[in-house]
């Protein structure tokens, strides 16, 4: 505050101020947006990461520790948890972005269309009220439970219990938004409600809906390894690390690192993107940041 | 006071309501044969006729509604396909192990969490206040699984201070209770402390704004009691709401974390209904929790109006 007059500020610096400062800055941010893009390499370029086929069985390699051969050993079927862990990022991010696209497009749809429409506010935040009272894992396996499991059905039982966050969220943008000048001045000069919801009132949920993705995207690659944990998941044939690390139980006091190691790359992946919302979260919502 | 208190109660009707029509909704409106999906791949179509009848399936939608509505308002949460007990006589078969476990985890997080948000408050923007912080992303970011299969890892298999599994009633044996409850405690317990940490810190920060904070300092009020009596509370309520919210994520986390440790609680019958396919347990438990949930949230809100002379309705 006190000398800022005295120094010349490149411009750009305030902004993203190149690597170095970034890294000085927020270490933690960026230590997490590294891991979460190894994440998506790893998921992409699987088959290449010195992996083999992550279904094959080998009935003689069973339960072997790690290894030169297999670098995290082998489970109680003989097949490679190095090859498995990895091409459980597959489905975690899976699970983890399809959620988070769907529940926010949706949950953004309800949620300005509730925030604007009067008549419909009370009745549409009341379904809202009533959905978040139902624990959303118990939920989730209900919808799976129901509809048979596959990846599909539990990207949408995952889906429906995130919904009421964010329309709860949209909707607090909107009904701060719709008091504002512009828009008063939007609606006296005669612009359809399309259009000033998408033109004036979208624009200023953007801040706001980034940051939920990423906690939604976390959350969801929980529920989907709880969700599969329990047995009500993604088909046991699917190398998930929730399925892993339920397939893994019996053997745990002999070979915990069956599950271990599944479960060491879900925490540190929900770590990682929780803490690239955090980091989100300061710098495009303030609001929010000086709150919690 | 009085007509608040009784608004509130009545606000919680329409989402009583929504609740349970969600739930009929569920199994009528899930593509397919729900008749055919409980019974499982290898059913006759007598079991699934069976099965249709049970649950009321082959009649007409709203009468349907209406009877399961008023079982519901009986008490009656259903029958358990497999074991053809009512679903209600299951619950409180069960309700012990899982109360004991929430309450364990209540009590340890808040004091655990509480004192650490206090002090991150207080030493806000230094290294402690970070340190606190940090570890409430961890708290907040390892499943309670892993967690608790990284516990049983260390101090169950390693050092052999807890038992690996199991559950023993307090009523029997406190000690063995505790040696069993120890672990699933701390495990479920990361993300609730990790919760009521954070928004501690971020209501006692508010509050160390106020007027009144300086002036207490001023006329040299010890510092302990600044904190503990005029900021914390003065933030009790967000804290307090905070742990009443979060029961909602401790009732995903006793599900899992009594799989994990073994414990015979409704987390438990929970996975044996998935495993049996058995939908009455499922959607006995989700309104057995989602009206417990209900129910907390609003006493919460009445005891905090009372409480708080600044709240007025």
């Amino acid at each position: 505050m006190t000398d800022t007059a005295g120094k010349a500020i490149p411009i750009g610096a305030t902004m993203f101020g190149g690597w170095r400062p970034l890294a000085a800055r927020y270490p933690f941010v960026v230590v997490s947006a590294i891991i979460i893009t190894l994440t998506v390499l790893a998921a992409v370029f699987a088959p290449l990461l010195w992996t083999t086929n992550p279904l094959d069985l080998n009935p003689l390699q069973r339960l072997r520790p790690p290894s030169e051969a297999s670098w995290f050993g082998t489970d109680q079927f003989g097949r490679d948890i190095w090859t498995r862990v990895v091409y459980g990022t597959r489905v975690s991010l899976a699970v983890g972005i399809a959620v988070a696209v769907l529940s926010i497009s949706i949950g953004l749809f309800i949620g300005l269309t509730a925030g604007y429409i009067r008549i419909l506010d009370g009745i549409v935040m009341r379904v809202m009220d009533g959905l978040m009272a139902i624990p959303g894992v118990l939920l989730a396996i209900a919808l799976v439970s129901l509809s048979g499991a596959s990846l599909t059905t539990v990207i949408i039982a995952i889906t429906v219990p995130e919904i009421p966050r964010v329309v709860r969220l949209v909707r607090a943008v909107v009904l701060t938004v719709r008091e504002e000048p512009y828009v008063e001045a939007a609606i006296a000069a005669g612009t359809s409600l399309p259009m000033i919801l998408i033109r004036h009132v979208l624009p200023n949920c953007v801040p706001a809906l980034i940051v939920q993705a990423t906690y939604v995207c976390a959350s969801a690659m929980l529920t989907e390894a709880i969700l599969s944990f329990l047995g009500a998941g993604t088909p046991p044939e699917i190398p998930s690390w929730g399925n892993m690390m339920a397939e893994g139980r019996a053997f745990f006091p002999i070979a915990p690192r069956i599950i271990l190691f599944p479960g060491a790359a879900l925490a540190l992946t929900i770590l990682a993107v929780n803490v690239l919302g955090d980091g989100l979260r300061d710098r495009l919502d303030p609001k929010l940041a000086r709150r919690v | 006071m009085l007509s608040f208190v009784l608004k509130r109660v009545l606000s919680t009707i329409p989402v009583m309501g929504i609740v349970a029509l969600t739930v009929f909704l569920l199994l009528r409106l899930s593509p397919g044969d729900p008749a055919a999906v409980i019974a499982g791949d290898y059913a006759t179509a007598e079991q699934i006729a069976r099965i249709r009848t049970q649950l009321g399936l082959d009649q007409p939608i709203l009468i349907q509604f209406v009877r399961w509505l008023g079982d519901l308002l009986r008490g009656d949460l259903g029958v358990s396909i497999f074991s053809n007990l009512p679903v209600s006589t299951l619950i409180a078969q069960r309700i012990e192990p899982t109360s004991m476990l929430a309450l364990t985890t209540i009590v340890f997080s808040v004091i655990v969490a509480v004192p650490l948000g206090v002090l991150a408050a207080w030493k806000a923007h230094t290294w402690v206040d970070r340190a606190v912080m940090v570890f409430a992303v961890i708290g907040f970011s390892v499943p309670v699984f892993v967690m608790g299969y990284f516990l049983i890892y260390g101090f169950a298999l390693g050092l052999r201070w807890f038992p690996v599994q199991g559950y023993r009633s307090p009523f029997t044996d406190p000690g063995l209770f505790l040696s069993h409850i120890t672990l699933p405690t701390l495990a479920l317990s990361a993300i609730y402390i990790a919760l009521i940490a954070r928004i501690t810190r971020a209501s006692v920060l508010e509050v160390l704004e106020e007027d009144y904070i300086r002036t207490a300092r001023a006329k040299g009020q010890a510092e302990t009691k600044v904190l503990l009596v005029h900021a914390l509370g003065n933030a009790a309520v967000p804290i307090v709401t905070v742990i009443g919210l979060g029961v909602a994520l401790l009732i995903g986390g006793v599900v899992v974390t009594e799989s994990v440790f073994n414990i015979p609680g409704l987390g438990r019958l929970v996975v044996d209904a998935i495993q049996k396919r058995d939908y009455p347990i499922i959607q006995g438990l989700i309104l057995f929790f989602s009206l417990l949930y209900i129910a907390l949230n609003l006493i919460i809100d009445i005891a905090y109006t009372l409480l708080d002379p600044r709240i007025r309705y």
